[in-house]
């Protein structure tokens, strides 16, 4: 239990130090800005109470705020994607495999896992950058900012997954 | 109400979410009054800590870059200093009075910890705080223009907006002809702003140069802002729609001042003295 705790919570910061000192840096021509930190709620595991799912996603998006001045923009995206967390897994697995308890590409299959990605964090960067312009005025530049800075966000996802996360 | 209660507990994760939900978009669009939200922010002891110790593995990066803008300050100020045959007051800190207004600034030096440019609302830490006499409301500086403003100070960082924050704007006049107008940041560019206001009669010309106004307290008169790079004059409209291209490349941004101008209280009673002064509009 204390060995999963800190597990956990070292996944926490490392996130957390990573989209705050790297990838929030990292500008191409202003459109790309990738936000990886939602990989934390991505591998919770899946008995995860929704109580704490939530929670976890309050504080991990509240933390991001802080550090990039932006009060409640990040909480908001984060809990909602923690919301819709267990229906989304629910919708894509098949009723009659074994799903396995923790969500991470060891555990699934290559495009099980893709797909959950793809959906939390387009949808996770939906919600973001809209709330951050805060205008539909630019509905199409902000459109093309949600799916060039998804792609990304997809990408170094999945390859953390086969360079770090992978015990 | 037990039926309320059951309900309550079986939807425990819905009310949950709508809870939390509406927490953050209160903070979203209540933006002002949680300014004083004051552990929310880059300025907190915990995060100032990370971006200066990460900070002081990076810097060594710019280092080269560094040097040689502060040489060219050093070079500017020498040359400005031995025409006037001023006195230096102090190495650390620097007393000017500023044109024929007696207004007395004080300039702190700070090294920028984290800075952001792609954001539609950017903000830049810095590495001093209220230990180091810094205050809300006082003007930022580097050594080629003016950068910004600071909102949240710790004991040691201090959080400002960054001229590209939509939140903020300031005076800014033309130095040819002492047209003023506010200068605003469009959201899309780190390297332009507009400046608005600027009546159609006026002559104006690519190259002008953009300097502040000085009619706030925060800013002396006639810090650089940027040039004139583009101008129209939209159809119906009296004013130009002026492109300014901002003189500080706040993609590389190291060491700024901030101003601490020593009369703002005395300038702020005034204000308020005459505001709450019966028989005047």
């Amino acid at each position: 239990m204390l060995q999963v705790l800190i597990k956990y919570i070292t996944m926490f910061v490392v996130l957390v130090l990573m989209q705050v000192l790297v990838f929030n840096q990292v500008q191409f021509s202003g459109y790309v800005n990738p936000f990886i930190y939602i990989l934390f709620i991505l591998l919770l595991p899946l008995s995860t109470p929704h109580y704490l799912l939530l929670f976890l996603g309050f504080f991990i998006g509240l933390t991001i705020d802080a550090f990039s001045n932006s009060l409640g923009i990040h909480a908001a995206a984060t809990v909602f994607i923690a919301f819709i967390r267990p229906f989304v897994i629910r919708s894509i697995s098949n009723r009659e495999e074994d799903r396995s308890e923790y969500p991470g590409l060891k555990q699934n299959k290559f495009s099980w896992f893709l797909y959950y990605t793809f959906i939390m964090v387009f949808i996770h960067h939906f919600i973001l950058f809209y709330l951050e312009f805060f205008t539909f005025s630019h509905f199409f530049t902000t459109f093309l900012r949600v799916i060039l800075s998804s792609v990304f966000s997809i990408f170094v996802i999945v390859l953390s997954q086969f360079l770090i996360f992978r015990e | 109400m037990r039926s309320l209660v059951r309900y309550l507990l079986k939807n425990h994760a819905f009310v949950l979410f709508v809870l939390l939900e509406t927490l953050a978009l209160v903070m979203v669009f209540n933006y002002n009054s949680f300014q004083k939200a004051k552990y929310l922010n880059s300025s907190s002891r915990l995060t100032g800590n990370v971006y200066n110790m990460f900070h002081s593995v990076t810097g060594y990066f710019g280092l080269a870059g560094v040097n040689e803008e502060l040489a060219g300050e050093n070079a500017r100020l020498r040359t400005l200093l031995e025409n006037h045959g001023g006195k230096i007051a102090g190495v650390d800190t620097m007393f000017v009075f500023a044109g024929e207004t007696n207004t007395v600034f004080r300039f702190v030096p700070a090294m920028v910890i984290s800075n952001s440019v792609n954001r539609p609302s950017n903000y830049i830490t810095l590495n001093k705080g209220s230990k180091d006499g810094i205050k809300p409301d006082q003007g930022i500086i580097s050594p080629k223009g003016i950068v910004g403003v600071v909102a949240q100070v710790s004991e040691s960082y201090s959080m400002g907006l960054s001229l590209l924050n939509r939140r903020w704007s300031v005076s800014a006049k033309l130095q040819k002809s002492g047209y003023y107008g506010s200068l605003i940041w469009q959201e899309n560019d780190y390297r332009y702003a507009g400046l608005t206001e600027i009546p159609l009669h006026v002559e104006i010309a690519k190259g002008d140069t953009v300097v502040t106004s000085g009619y706030s307290s925060i800013f002396p008169e006639g810090i650089l802002v940027g040039t004139i790079s583009n101008f129209s004059r939209p159809d119906g409209d009296n004013y130009y729609s002026i492109e300014v291209e901002l003189a500080v490349d706040f993609k590389s941004l190291s060491y700024v001042e901030i101003i601490e101008n020593q009369d703002k209280q005395e300038i702020n009673e005034l204000k308020n003295m005459l505001r709450d002064a019966p028989g005047i509009d």
